[in-house]
């Protein structure tokens, strides 16, 4: 009986692991764009380009490690066109984050008919497929190595202050001779590079390419990053927390009387609460949102 | 800053985003070695025609009418209300339960009470967030997103329950009664989902541009837009006029859900057909948050859809190129590449 128990323990916590991956990445890759100070709630398209840019070149050049570093690299290009509407053109963040939503569930689904003749959704062959280095995927240990890098850059870096100072007060950066949109267009675009490897995971996980297959696990990562209150360690234990309860959701699947909706719910509903301050509140970086612009010299609002 | 009434200037920055978009549309289309001639003559003839095609335009364009001015109205006290999605499925359900389970046997009052209550549902949600943000500051877009979760897991759970579900595997309610059905309009194509839903769809702009333009409580919501600060020393209250706008959103948003399931579907059925909240954006920013407007944008979107869905069925083109479109739209109406004053960061922004 113990023995069961502990068996589903490990499963459990295997799976709560597994689940967090994608979370741990595009949480950190928010971070990055967040606290220079550009608002990404494009994160869910860049995912979903990562799904599908690491898919499809895995698929027809049979190098998995090819696909992740192909969706790097057009979760960058994403990142880029983020970065470039919002600092140069000084584009609302917020609709530019949905434009980018809409094109990564447009484009991808597009791309994938004319690519695979008419079908929204294709599968890896094993030998196209990452290898796992142990229980995980070696993508889940990048995740959490790159959650950990993020939060030495940012505490104990001329770097990461930088990067924090330009989201807080960019205007006091300046005067120190920081490059504020220099350093949000780096951030803003790490973010795209650390989703895309986010959502490169999804297929080399499931081992097919689906229609909109972040299903919101965009989302449920800016949720990680907010609840972790805008810091990489927060965010890591965020997406852990919230990748227990996608585990036990699953796990509890028709064993139990508890329905599977609302443990699917906790990190919407926990990260409404922590945005309202119950439980010790989190506090947006002070200048998110907002265009820097250096000519103007006294402040209009 | 802004005109009365409609500027003509102010519109054609879209404008040219429009004609932008098309180039980008005509490059994809010629990049997958197709004619975009061609490509764009299906089009036309997919949207506006025939009668049939019409018909599916203003079909699509209804809920979109609805959904552009959610995203307005909230756009307008400066706040950004991205959980039409979720209001609007709030509203479905509402309808899809009180059209099958209510024994009211006039059909004018059963689909008024179904309108409402779907209305009333949509506005409750949206409100969640506008409370939130007006009484403790935490962002609108951030809730929004969450509640429209929250709503689709929601009604996913409830959808499932016996007393809602009808009998199968398809997690559906089971179908609204007659007299619940908003009335088709057959005389524009004999088989079209097209239905008396637009009439309110028309009657909601109507209002909304009356209430923007000339009552008290939506000049205190225009002023709260314009800057919130000069609002509140003008004895606005600022917190009331936030939560009206995304109240008044939420019931727009819900009544469009009520007019996917009394007029097109009959039933609620989970996942609901997505996509009519998102698209409400780009409805309302082509049309600069102006009611009116709104209108003309809706039934381009519309066009669009419909046009797309005869594309994808007769060509080799998938119809996913329209949700290509309508983000490059987007993105362009945000740049607002051209015409846009030096040195002035994009007018759209949500104040802060």
């Amino acid at each position: 009986m113990s023995d069961v128990g502990a068996a589903i323990g490990i499963s459990l916590a295997l799976a709560t692991v597994r689940k967090a991956v994608p979370l741990v990445f595009a949480s950190t890759g928010g971070f990055f764009s967040e606290r220079s100070g550009i608002i990404n709630i494009g994160l869910e398209g860049m995912m979903l380009f990562g799904a599908f840019s690491g898919a499809i070149i895995a698929y027809f050049s049979h190098n998995a490690w090819l696909g992740v570093l192909g969706a790097a690299f057009v979760g960058g290009l994403i990142g880029c066109l983020h970065a470039f509407a919002t600092i140069q053109l000084k584009a609302n963040q917020i609709i530019s984050g949905v434009a980018i939503n809409m094109l990564g569930a447009g484009t991808t689904v597009f791309l994938s008919q004319v690519f695979i003749h008419g079908e929204r959704s294709f599968s890896l062959a094993p030998q196209d497929r990452l290898p796992a280095l142990g229980p995980f995927l070696p993508l889940t240990y990048i995740a959490f190595g790159l959650a950990i890098g993020a939060t030495v850059f940012s505490y104990y870096t001329v770097g990461g202050l930088r990067l924090r100072a330009v989201g807080e007060h960019p205007r006091a950066a300046d005067t120190q001779g920081v490059r504020v949109n220099r350093i949000r267009f780096l951030g803003v675009v790490t973010s795209g590079v650390c989703a895309g490897l986010g959502g490169a995971y999804l297929p080399f996980f499931s081992g097919s390419f689906a229609k909109n297959m972040t299903a919101g696990q965009g989302f449920i990562a800016l949720a990680a990053l907010i609840f972790g209150k805008w810091n990489p360690m927060g965010a890591l234990a965020a997406s852990l927390l919230f990748g227990f309860a996608d585990a036990l959701q699953e796990t509890l699947q028709g064993r139990a009387h508890l329905p599977a909706q609302a443990l699917q719910m906790v990190p919407y509903v926990v990260t409404m609460i922590a945005l309202a301050g119950v439980i010790g509140r989190s506090i947006p970086p002070a200048s998110i949102g907002k265009p820097y612009e250096r000519e103007v010299t006294e402040a209009s609002t | 800053m802004r005109a009365r009434g409609v500027s003509l200037a102010r519109l054609v920055p879209p404008f040219v985003s429009l004609l932008l978009a098309g180039l980008v549309a005509t490059v994809i289309i010629a990049l997958l070695g197709e004619n975009p001639l061609h490509i764009a003559s299906v089009m036309i003839s997919g949207s506006v025609g025939s009668f049939r095609s019409l018909a599916n335009t203003l079909e699509e364009a209804t809920p979109l009418i609805l959904t552009g001015l959610c995203v307005a109205v909230g756009m307008r006290s400066g706040l950004f209300n991205i959980g039409g999605e979720g209001q609007l499925v709030i509203g479905a359900f509402l309808a899809a339960w009180l059209g099958a389970k209510l024994p009211i046997a006039n059909p004018i009052l059963h689909v008024v009470v179904c309108l409402l209550a779907a209305g009333t549902g949509g506005a409750i949600w949206a409100m969640i967030a506008g409370v939130l943000r007006a009484r403790l500051g935490a962002h609108e877009v951030i809730n929004t997103i969450m509640l429209n979760y929250v709503a689709f897991i929601s009604t996913n759970y409830l959808v499932n329950l016996p007393y809602f579900k009808k009998p199968g595997q398809i997690p559906q309610t089971f179908d609204i009664a007659v007299t619940a059905s908003l009335p088709r309009l057959t005389f524009v194509y004999k088989y079209t989902r097209l239905n008396a839903g637009l009439f309110i769809a028309l009657a909601a702009v109507f209002a909304v541009w009356i209430f923007l333009a000339r009552t008290r409580l939506g000049f205190e919501i225009r002023s709260v837009g314009l800057n919130p600060l000069a609002g509140r020393v003008a004895g606005i209250s600022v917190v009331r006029s936030m939560i009206v706008a995304m109240g008044i959103g939420g019931f727009l948003a819900g009544i469009a859900g009520a007019e996917r399931v009394l007029g097109v579907h009959k039933h609620f059925i989970s996942p609901f057909p997505f996509g009519y909240g998102f698209a409400g954006i780009a409805v309302a920013l082509l049309a600069r948050n102006n009611a009116l407007v709104i209108v003309l944008t809706a039934i381009f979107f519309g066009a669009l859809a419909s046009g797309g869905a005869h594309v994808d069925m007769v060509t080799n083109v998938p119809r996913e190129l329209v949700t290509v479109i309508q983000a490059v739209i987007i993105l362009f109406v945000a740049c607002d590449l051209v015409l846009r004053p030096r040195g002035r960061s994009n007018e759209v922004t949500t104040s802060e």
